[in-house]
């Protein structure tokens, strides 16, 4: 069949349309986002291992019972034993540094979409691209425009894991109880004040549940964006594929693994209500989601 | 008296061109034929009332009927279509936003159905809600806050969140967060009926204890005929969209303005709402004036009774107010012992009956009393008279027109 559509092309003309008239826009944003990781991850390598390890356990402790941090206590022992603690360091610095990215913009996208149905049509449609885009396919034009290294990791990362924070948040506020906004309206808010004093704490759970979503997507990113040299834990991986080494893959996938579990318990965590929390800790059961 | 809403005109299209529902509407076309070829709805059609100062004005009917609606036309919650809401004379409809939400500061709250208390705040927090939005300092809302949840009889749990309440608790914090602004005017939305019946009628009464003592205006929504005739001063009763009635509690239950008022009170027992004053009989008992017809001794009074073939007469004073009843034989014993003062033939054991007591306890007081009872006002005015043979007739009457 003939190929009448070169919409290949097209995108290839229009990332290196965008290389040739940036005017150091990019530049500027690639230095910012390179730095911002660099400081996250030489903080995380600056703390003993021992140390933030002892504070995980701890978090775990009071967020979920002390079922969680024995769970955590073995999980990080694991990590340090195998010798992958430096590795996990830059991996959870890249996803840091990629979620707050994604909750700044995601954030806000989300709250808009849910107060302007205008733009909730607009942004449907691409939140759908962003989520159902082949994650690999990022790579290349985040590359291009960036070299390798830890930036186009990081914003590839952004743009596959802001999706559920927008969505969820979007939901949220637009499932705040009706008469509560009307209570609010009724005394006297303006529009910002109900958004701030009704909406955003009603929507809460929901967008904090958009913020596991959006740090569990990130880490699932992040170890294929090695493949532009992000480093971590997905350098690990990618060596053992190309060494076809059992060990070293069993070993760095499963501190990934481990490493989602604790983050994927604790952000959860943060979204329970006080009652949810103490019930849940009581039963010593976690809802799998 | 003095109003304190008149709305005027008013009109709610539900739908993306509410201007074309209105051209169709005043050409003559009704609401079934608009949703039929536009599927646009009409939620409130040619609203027209005025609420008094201190009133507390129901709004009744079936779901769907647009009361709802219709409240929330009056704070703007919903965007009138056309039409006018005065509230003091200024017309919310046409309120700029920033006037608007000072006036709400200022003068106006909303109980709910929900009680949409705020999950992730304190209930003193939920009351102080209205004064924090208003920017007063934390200090004294929060002590406003507590007095008024100590009038409420919620102070013991001003820390607690709402979900820790029951029902009817949190509808008192949700009524606290209302009072707390001090408005003249509060809007409640079904506020009681998503309480069990028996926290309902404790509510009721609470409302009518903090209406006693602090004169507000009420709008009142509800589906509770109970619940409308106990709190209301008047009550509009609306079907599809229109007022169809308004009148007084009693007005509406005597005189339903068509079917659909009738079948409201279909399986109601009307009786209940019947009082003294309905039943009062004017000319049942012969009545004399204190100061003009005794002039002469009893000699007339006992004629005039005898002409009448009565036994008893009842005596006012000179401002019709009751004073006493006198029969033949009281009379007459006065005569044979020589005394002429009115006083001595008065018979003692007949206390009057307010106007206002309801038909049960009235029927308690007359199957113990063989004489008519008087019925007087709340300032000793004579009304009229009951008697057991008055009573049936009126009820064999009520239910005739009723069943």
């Amino acid at each position: 069949m003939r190929e009448f559509l070169p919409i290949g092309e097209w995108a290839e003309k229009t990332v290196n349309f965008i290389l040739e008239n940036d005017h150091g826009v990019l530049a500027g944003l690639g230095d910012i986002v390179g730095y911002s990781t660099e400081l996250i991850e030489q903080l995380l390598h600056l703390i003993p291992d021992w140390l933030l390890a002892s504070t995980i356990v701890a978090l775990g402790f009071w967020r979920l019972g002390w079922k969680f941090a024995v769970v955590a206590a073995a999980a990080l022992t694991i990590i340090i034993g195998t010798g992958f603690w430096p590795a996990t360091m830059v991996t959870l610095a890249l996803i840091i540094s990629a979620t707050l990215i994604s909750l700044c913009v995601g954030i806000p996208l989300g709250i808009a979409a849910a107060l302007n149905r205008r733009i909730n049509y607009l942004l449907r449609p691409v939140l759908d691209f962003m989520q159902t885009m082949p994650a690999f396919v990022y790579l290349i034009p985040a590359a291009m425009l960036f070299g390798l290294g830890r930036v186009p990791a990081v914003l590839a990362t952004v743009i596959f894991a802001m999706p559920p924070v927008v969505r969820l948040t979007a939901l949220g506020i637009r499932h705040v109880n009706k008469e509560q906004v009307e209570a609010g309206i009724t005394f006297g808010c303006t529009p910002l004040q109900v958004l701030l004093k009704i909406q955003i704490p009603g929507a809460l759970p929901s967008i904090m549940a958009g913020v596991n979503q959006t740090i569990m997507m990130a880490l699932s990113m992040v170890i294929i964006a090695s493949m532009v040299g992000g480093g971590g834990l997905g350098n690990n991986v990618l060596a053992s594929i190309q060494r076809l080494d059992i060990g070293l893959g069993f070993e760095s996938g499963l501190a990934v693994v481990l490493l989602a579990i604790i983050l994927d318990r604790l952000t959860e965590s943060f979204g329970l209500r006080k009652e949810e929390r103490i019930a849940r800790r009581k039963t010593g059961q976690s809802q799998d989601s | 008296m003095q109003e304190k809403i008149v709305v005027k005109d008013l009109y709610k299209v539900f739908g993306p061109k509410p201007d074309l529902a209105m051209q169709l509407l005043r050409s003559g076309k009704d609401k079934d034929y608009i949703v039929r070829e536009t599927g646009m709805v009409i939620g409130v059609q040619n609203a027209n009332f005025q609420i008094n100062t201190g009133e507390i004005f129901v709004i009744m009917g079936l779901s769907g009927s647009g009361k709802s609606t219709l409240i929330r036309l009056i704070n703007r919650l919903i965007e009138p279509t056309a039409g006018q809401v005065l509230v003091d004379g200024q017309d919310v409809a046409s309120m700029p936003p920033q006037q608007l939400i000072k006036l709400r500061r200022r003068d106006m709250a909303m109980v709910f159905q929900s009680f949409a208390l705020l999950p992730h705040l304190t209930v003193l927090a939920n009351a102080a809600f209205g004064l924090e939005v208003a920017g007063v300092p934390r200090k004294e809302r929060e002590a406003r806050a507590m007095k008024v949840l100590e009038q409420v009889g919620l102070s013991a749990f001003a820390n607690r969140y709402p979900r820790e309440l029951s029902g009817g608790m949190q509808q008192r914090a949700g009524l606290a967060r209302a009072l707390v602004v001090n408005p003249s005017l509060m809007l409640m939305d079904e506020a009681f009926s998503a309480l069990d019946p028996l926290k309902r009628t404790e509510m009721q009464g609470l409302l009518l204890d903090l209406q006693r003592e602090h004169q507000r205006t009420i709008i009142f929504v509800s589906h509770d005929l109970d619940e409308a005739c106990r709190i209301g001063n008047r009550i509009a009763i609306m079907e599809g969209g229109r007022i169809v009635q308004i009148g007084t509690p009693d007005e509406i239950i005597r005189n339903p303005a068509d079917e659909y008022v009738r079948a409201f009170f279909n399986g109601v027992d009307v009786n209940k709402y019947l009082s003294a004053k309905d039943i009062a009989d004017a000319d049942a008992v012969p009545v004399f004036s204190a100061a003009q017809d005794f002039g002469d001794g009893f000699h007339a009074a006992i004629e005039r009774l005898r002409s009448v073939k009565r036994n008893y007469g009842f005596v006012v004073d000179s401002e019709r107010k009751f004073v006493g009843a006198v029969s033949i034989d009281s009379m007459i014993r006065s005569l044979e012992s020589g005394a002429k003062e009115l006083s001595h033939a008065l018979m003692g054991d007949l206390p009057p009956v307010r106007c206002d007591l309801n038909l049960r306890e009235l029927i308690g007081r007359i199957v113990r009393m063989p004489y008519p009872l008087p019925v007087v006002e709340a300032q000793g005015h004579y009304v009229g008279a009951v008697t057991q043979t008055i009573l049936l007739k009126k009820m064999a009457k009520e239910e005739m027109t009723h069943a």
